[in-house]
C-alpha cells in the first residue's frame, strides 16, 4: 500500500498545488496529509469543489478534487457545463465504492455505472494502482495538458493508506 | 406587489453602478441574464461570464480569491444562484478570504426563466451571509448606497456582501459572443 505521504508528494512532484473536496474515508490519509502541509481547501459539495477547481487553474493553479463517486453525481452539471464547456482541467482523484457490487445497497448503482458515465462525458479515466501508479500520473499529466478538461484516476479500497489502515 | 417595488432600480442600472468602480479586478458573473447585463455594459477581460453551472458562481469566485490574494475578487450573483449554491455561503465564512466581494443582485424572481418567485423575500440572504461568518454585509436598493458601500467593501477586509434589491426589469440584450473556452484563457491572462 502507498503512503498517504508519497502519494501526496508525487501528486505535488507532477504540478499539483490547489487540493479542494469532500471527504471519504479511503481519502482520508491523503487529506490528513494535504492539511498538514496547508494545501487543502474543505469544500461543502463536491459541485462547489469543482467550481473552485475551475476558479484555480484560472488564477494560475493545477486543481485536484477529493470524492466519492457519489459526488461524481452531486456535480455533474457544474463538471459539463463549467470545467468541460469552459476546458478547465483538474484532476478528479474518485474513490470508488460498488466496485463489483460488494458495498452497501446506496453505493451499487452509481459503483456500476461510474465509469459509463465517465465516458459519456468524454472524460478520461484510470484506475489507479500500485504498481502502475508512476504511468498512471504521467497519464494524467498529459492528457491535463493536452486536453484542458477534467481528468479522474479512480481509487480503489487497500490502494493508498487511508486513516485506519 | 412587494412593498418596495415602486421604488426599486434594475438590476442592469445596478450592475452599471458596480462596474464603474471597478478597472482591472477579477469578476465572476453568474449565469443567465446577470451576465448578458454585464456584458453589454461593459467588457472587460477581466471578466468571467457564466453560461450554464447555475449556482456555482461564488464557487468559482472563492477559488480565484484563495489564489489571488493580493487581488480584490467581485461575484456578481443573483438571489436564485445563491440559493441553489447556499453552502457556498458557509465555505466563504469558514474560509474567510480578505479579497472576496459577494454581490448579490436580488429581485426575488427567477427572472431568466418566467419570473417564477424564488424564496429570498422569505428568507434574508445578507443574514444568512452574516450568520456564515461573512465580516461586513449591508443591503442596499438606492443607486448611492451601492456606491457607498462598494467602494467601502473595495477599501476593507473581507469576506464581504452587498444585497441589492432590484426590480424584475430585464434589458433587451444579446447573448455573450465569446466562446467559452476563450472566455477561461482570457480571463487567466488578464488577471495574471
Amino acid at each position: 500500500m502507498i503512503e498517504s505521504d508519497d502519494f501526496v508528494q508525487a501528486l505535488q512532484d507532477i504540478g499539483f498545488d490547489f487540493f479542494t473536496g469532500v471527504p471519504y474515508s479511503i481519502l482520508g490519509g491523503i487529506i490528513a496529509a494535504l492539511m498538514e502541509r496547508r494545501l487543502y481547501t474543505p469544500a461543502v459539495r463536491e459541485d462547489e469543489a469543482v467550481a473552485m477547481a475551475a476558479g484555480a487553474y484560472m488564477a494560475g493553479k493545477v486543481p485536484c478534487v477529493l470524492m466519492q463517486n457519489s459526488g461524481l453525481g452531486t456535480s455533474l452539471n457544474a463538471l459539463i457545463s463549467l470545467n468541460l464547456l469552459y476546458e478547465q482541467p483538474c484532476l478528479l482523484l474518485i474513490s470508488w465504492r460498488g466496485f463489483q457490487g460488494k458495498d452497501a445497497p446506496e453505493h451499487l448503482v452509481m459503483g456500476q455505472t461510474m465509469t459509463q458515465l465517465l465516458e459519456t462525458m468524454k472524460i478520461p479515466h484510470r484506475v489507479l494502482s500500485e504498481a502502475t501508479l508512476i504511468e498512471d500520473f504521467k497519464w494524467t499529466a498529459q492528457t491535463f495538458m493536452k486536453q484542458r478538461i477534467p481528468v479522474a484516476l479512480l481509487l480503489k479500497k487497500g490502494i493508498v493508506k487511508g486513516l485506519r489502515p | 406587489m412587494r412593498p418596495e417595488e415602486g421604488t426599486l432600480q434594475s438590476r442592469a442600472r445596478a450592475i452599471g453602478a458596480i462596474l464603474e468602480l471597478l478597472t482591472d479586478q477579477p469578476v465572476v458573473i453568474c449565469n443567465g441574464f446577470p451576465s448578458r447585463e454585464a456584458y453589454t455594459i461593459a467588457d472587460r477581460p477581466t471578466h468571467f461570464y457564466m453560461i450554464g453551472s447555475m449556482g456555482v458562481a461564488a464557487a468559482i469566485g472563492l477559488g480565484v480569491a484563495l489564489n489571488k490574494p493580493d487581488k480584490k475578487v467581485i461575484v456578481l450573483d443573483g438571489d436564485g444562484n445563491v440559493l441553489m449554491g447556499m453552502g457556498t455561503l458557509a465555505t466563504v465564512g469558514a474560509m474567510r478570504p480578505k479579497n472576496f466581494i459577494h454581490v448579490v443582485l436580488d429581485n426575488e424572481v427567477y427572472g431568466s426563466t418566467g419570473n417564477q418567485p424564488t424564496i429570498s423575500r422569505i428568507v434574508r440572504l445578507d443574514q444568512v451571509a452574516k450568520a456564515a461568518g461573512y465580516i461586513n454585509v449591508e443591503r442596499v436598493r438606492e443607486r448611492e448606497d451601492i456606491v457607498y458601500e462598494f467602494k467601502d467593501m473595495l477599501a476593507k477586509d473581507g469576506p464581504s456582501l452587498l444585497l441589492i434589491k432590484v426590480n424584475e426589469q430585464v434589458e433587451d440584450v444579446g447573448r455573450v459572443e465569446i466562446e467559452p473556452h476563450e472566455m477561461t484563457q482570457r480571463f487567466k491572462k488578464a488577471i495574471e
